[in-house]
């Protein structure tokens, strides 16, 4: 892959910044949001906003769009100014004519961001009824035509589709296309593809980059993911604290960093290059599963509705102390594999057999006893710790169910903080009061809190930092060492997977494609598909935490052109 | 679609089935002799036996209950004891002034209480909200019969521009209906907008919150399109549930309102029913009640996927 290396000193300046201050709403002493914003944009570049979350991308764009919510947020000084004309004094109507037509903006949930109710051609076609004079068969024509631009398939149908009846990356081609039909001089994309699979991503991308091209739009790209920066950036500029603390083309950043922080987010990328398998010999597997089969649907009252085959034929064991990893996109039936092994859902046939019992057919009530032997970890810290209930409670919760006493849980539960690296005093807080690195943590402690034989994680680090999901990956692996328990997780990023499983099992539609150690299976991949997914994965040619490029890249040759 | 109001048409039917044998039992189960109930204190044990016979006291109860459902199907309610006219009769003439005013009254409301509810949602904490919010409170906690008998003093004593009671039908003059309806429909109205414009409010305060809002403005869209186009239709499955609840409770509730205002509906019939322990006439109100709130809420299950294509069938 070839870093960008354009030249724009000479093309227009579309956008300029000048020492943006953004604070609270009715709060002039607070500690501002936004500080000493400068930034520069030049017609044809692609400028990457990266930073942890809460550092202040997403208010800078909205700041841009004069889309800050009133009520929370408010522009307290500066200068915002597309090609002369300042957005920071401009009316609600003078804004309104401008969205769409000169700035317009991509935002990262394709579900959530376009409006359920309404068919996505109408959605599109209503931003020409409200800044041009088309006639209803003209706007038609032209709505039809941009949603072949973005690429779209079989677009008369989809038209008149509604955002559910499609798929993620259709939903974001919807959004792209909507945001560039009047050919506005500047695109704000804020996390476009952070919700999408890679394969998708890489998709997506392209057609930024594609539209790019032909328009000669600037783009304001905003991301966490440094992968994603290395792939399509002209510039950079590193947000933090509501600062921006550095700013360099795309080369000089990744090979040559100035700022601490900055050399700290790139070290924290984890590396694609796989880690060594862990010894097991002589350790007898503790969980085994044979021929596990989900089908959903089948069933109706007046008609058969149609079969989904979730899972088809899974097989694999994990010894203890070792970790297996299960990768695939969206859909693929991986995370309906972790639930089946947990019985949240009943499988439709097969066998899991853990610490020794065979678990797939038994009643809720036979399973009680053996629940403590499996424990998950959820993806979304934030919705898996009952918010109204101390961390002490959700500590002591499982451990009292089995019979331990009060005291002896409460005393586990202290050494539970330690372990997971937070204060003892947290106990008595509430899950609100931390932070989702912290969290995390929090449902990491509750469930080695049952000493289980096997820990499903579930996408457990994919809402978190990169830098917080580094020290979540290294608590996860000391628990293994201590503990010996056997680890199933679940992920979507490869470059996680490689960070920590022995084994990898790939799935795509249901269906286990690839299976075996992560070292062969990342770098020598035997399936087109798993192929595919390491090749969509964004700047895999870059080793972000040595600065610089990799001598063979994972994988096999070809990214974006 | 059609398939799926096929299945609900169908759903309703054991719905009905249970309150049929609830309301039957009611009558059967009551402590002591239904006919001695029906007969009252001063009857012959001739009389008593004539009366059993009649309603086929004297058979099994589950044959009873089959000619029972089988004159119901056939549209025979039984006669009154009171009146000895056919129920069914009595409350088709009364159900017309009931259902005229329900429809005036949720008229009103809706057309008053969804745009308060949308703009107290945009100014949200603004005097206008709070404006909206207080007189919601007012309308919850005011009774009926207070809100009536104050418009009456106003409209219809002060202003003399109303009648003070009374009832006409449409057909004999929309002025003479409507001067007559309108203080009845307003006194009954004011529950509802309290209770639809908070439920719109809080519906819309949420759909306001959501990416598509955003993106809307986003796009350039101007700000009542913003409320009216992508907002309120995200936000119309809990106000139609409420819509929905609020006509069918306003049938049965209309009891004090027609009472005050002197109006010859359905709920002074049921009340009149009651007191003279009128025993068909409350089985065929208890019936026709339950008969309506599921057909009302069959109407708002069928709307919701007329407002929101994810509920599919």
């Amino acid at each position: 892959m070839e870093l960008k290396s354009r030249d724009f000193s000479d093309a227009k300046r579309v956008l300029k910044i000048r020492k943006l201050e953004v604070g609270l709403t009715g709060r002039p002493d607070a500690v501002h949001v936004l500080n000493e914003i400068d930034l520069d944009i030049r017609a044809g570049e692609t400028h990457c906003l990266v930073g942890e979350s809460g550092s202040g991308k997403s208010v800078t764009s909205l700041a841009a769009m004069g889309l800050l919510p009133k009520d929370a947020l408010e522009i307290r000084g500066g200068l915002i100014d597309l090609q002369g004309f300042e957005i920071t004094n401009a009316t609600a109507a003078q804004m309104r004519e401008l969205r769409a037509r000169r700035i317009a903006m991509i935002f990262q949930e394709p579900m959530t961001a376009l409006n359920p109710v309404l068919r996505v051609g109408e959605q599109i076609e209503e931003v020409l009824n409200m800044h041009t004079d088309l006639s209803q068969s003209e706007a038609k024509k032209r709505t039809i035509d941009i949603m072949e631009q973005v690429h779209l398939p079989d677009v008369e149908r989809i038209y008149s589709a509604f955002p559910h009846q499609l798929s993620g990356g259709q939903r974001q081609r919807i959004m792209i296309a909507m945001a560039l039909i009047l050919d506005p001089d500047l695109l704000i994309a804020d996390e476009p593809t952070t919700a999408l699979d890679v394969t998708t991503q890489l998709q997506i991308l392209k057609l930024i980059a594609e539209m790019q091209e032909r328009q000669g739009t600037a783009v304001l790209f905003i991301t966490h993911d440094m992968g994603v920066v290395a792939e399509i950036a002209d510039t950079v500029s590193v947000m933090q604290k509501g600062r921006i603390v550095e700013r360099a083309p795309i080369r000089d950043l990744l090979k040559n960093p100035q700022e601490d922080y900055t050399k700290k987010l790139l070290s924290a990328v984890p590396n694609l290059t796989p880690r060594s398998a862990r010894d097991v010999s002589g350790k007898k597997d503790v969980v085994a599963v044979e021929d596990l089969n989900m089908t959903y649907g089948g069933g109706g009252l007046f008609r058969k509705s149609d079969e989904v085959k979730a899972a088809r034929d899974v097989n694999f064991s994990i010894a203890p102390g070792r970790t297996l990893g299960i990768v695939g996109e969206s859909g693929s039936g991986k995370s309906t594999v972790a639930r089946c092994i947990m019985r949240l859902i009943d499988p439709t046939a097969g066998k899991i057999t853990v610490a020794g019992h065979e678990i797939a057919k038994l009643t809720r009530r036979q399973l009680q006893p053996h629940r403590k032997h499996l424990q998950i970890v959820f993806q979304d810290p934030y919705r898996s710790l009952n918010p109204r209930w101390t961390v002490a409670r959700s500590l002591c919760e499982g451990p009292i169910n089995f019979g331990t006493s009060r005291e002896e849980a409460m005393e586990k539960a202290a050494e539970l903080m330690e372990l997971v690296d937070l204060p003892r005093d947290a106990l008595a807080r509430y899950p609100h009061q931390f932070s989702g690195g912290q969290r995390q943590r929090i449902a990491i402690a509750r469930a080695v809190a049952m000493k289980p034989d096997l820990l499903v994680a579930d996408e457990a680090v994919s809402a978190l930092d990169v830098s917080v999901q580094a020290q979540v990956l290294d608590l996860l692996d000391d628990i293994q060492e201590k503990f010996g328990v056997a680890m199933l997780f679940i992920t979507h990023d490869l470059r996680v997977a490689a960070q920590i499983c022995d084994e990898v099992l790939v799935m795509q539609r249901g269906q286990v494609v690839e299976h075996g150690p992560a070292g062969r299976v990342l770098s020598d991949p035997h399936h087109d598909y798993t192929r595919n997914l390491i090749e969509a994965a964004p700047g895999r040619h870059w080793d972000f935490a040595n600065f610089r490029a990799l001598e063979s890249a994972p994988g096999h040759q070809g990214a974006i052109a | 679609m059609f398939l799926y109001i096929l299945k609900r048409v169908l759903a309703t039917i054991p719905v009905m089935l249970i309150v049929a044998i609830f309301v039957f039992l009611l009558l059967r189960l009551t402590p002591g002799d239904p006919a001695a109930i029906l007969a009252g204190d001063a009857a012959t044990p001739e009389q008593l036996e004539r009366i059993r016979d009649r309603l086929g006291l004297n058979d099994p109860l589950l044959t009873q209950f089959m000619n029972w459902v089988g004159q119901l199907l056939r549209g025979d309610l039984g006669t009154s004891l009171l009146s000895n006219t056919s129920v069914a009769g009595m409350v088709a003439d009364r159900l017309g002034p009931t259902i005229n005013i329900a429809m005036m009254t949720i008229t009103i409301s809706v057309l008053l209480a969804v745009p308060m509810g949308v703009i107290a949602a945009w100014r949200h904490r603004t005097w206008i909200d709070f404006l909206v919010m207080s007189f919601s409170v007012l309308g919850f906690s005011v009774p009926v019969f207070v809100i009536g008998y104050i418009l009456i003093q106003i409209f219809a004593i002060e202003l003399r521009w109303v009648p003070v009671q009374g009832y006409k039908t449409p057909s004999d003059g929309l002025g003479a209906f409507f001067s007559r309806a309108i203080l009845p429909s307003l006194t009954l109205a004011t529950i509802y907008i309290a209770l639809i414009a908070r439920m719109t409010r809080a519906s819309m305060l949420e759909v306001l919150g959501e990416d598509y809002i955003r993106t809307a403005r986003a796009k350039g869209v101007r700000e009542n399109v913003v409320l009216f186009r992508h907002a309120l239709r995200n936000a119309a499955v809990p106000i139609l549930t409420i819509i929905g609840t609020g006509f069918a409770l306003l049938i049965s509730g209309v009891v004090v309102t027609e009472s005050v205002f002197n109006i010859p509906g359905i709920g002074r019939l049921t009340v009149d029913a009651i007191l003279a322990r009128d025993y068909p006439v409350i089985q065929a109100m208890i019936l026709l009640t339950a008969g309506i709130y599921v057909f009302v809420n069959l109407l708002v299950d069928v709307s919701y996927s007329f407002f929101d294509p994810r509920i599919r069938y």
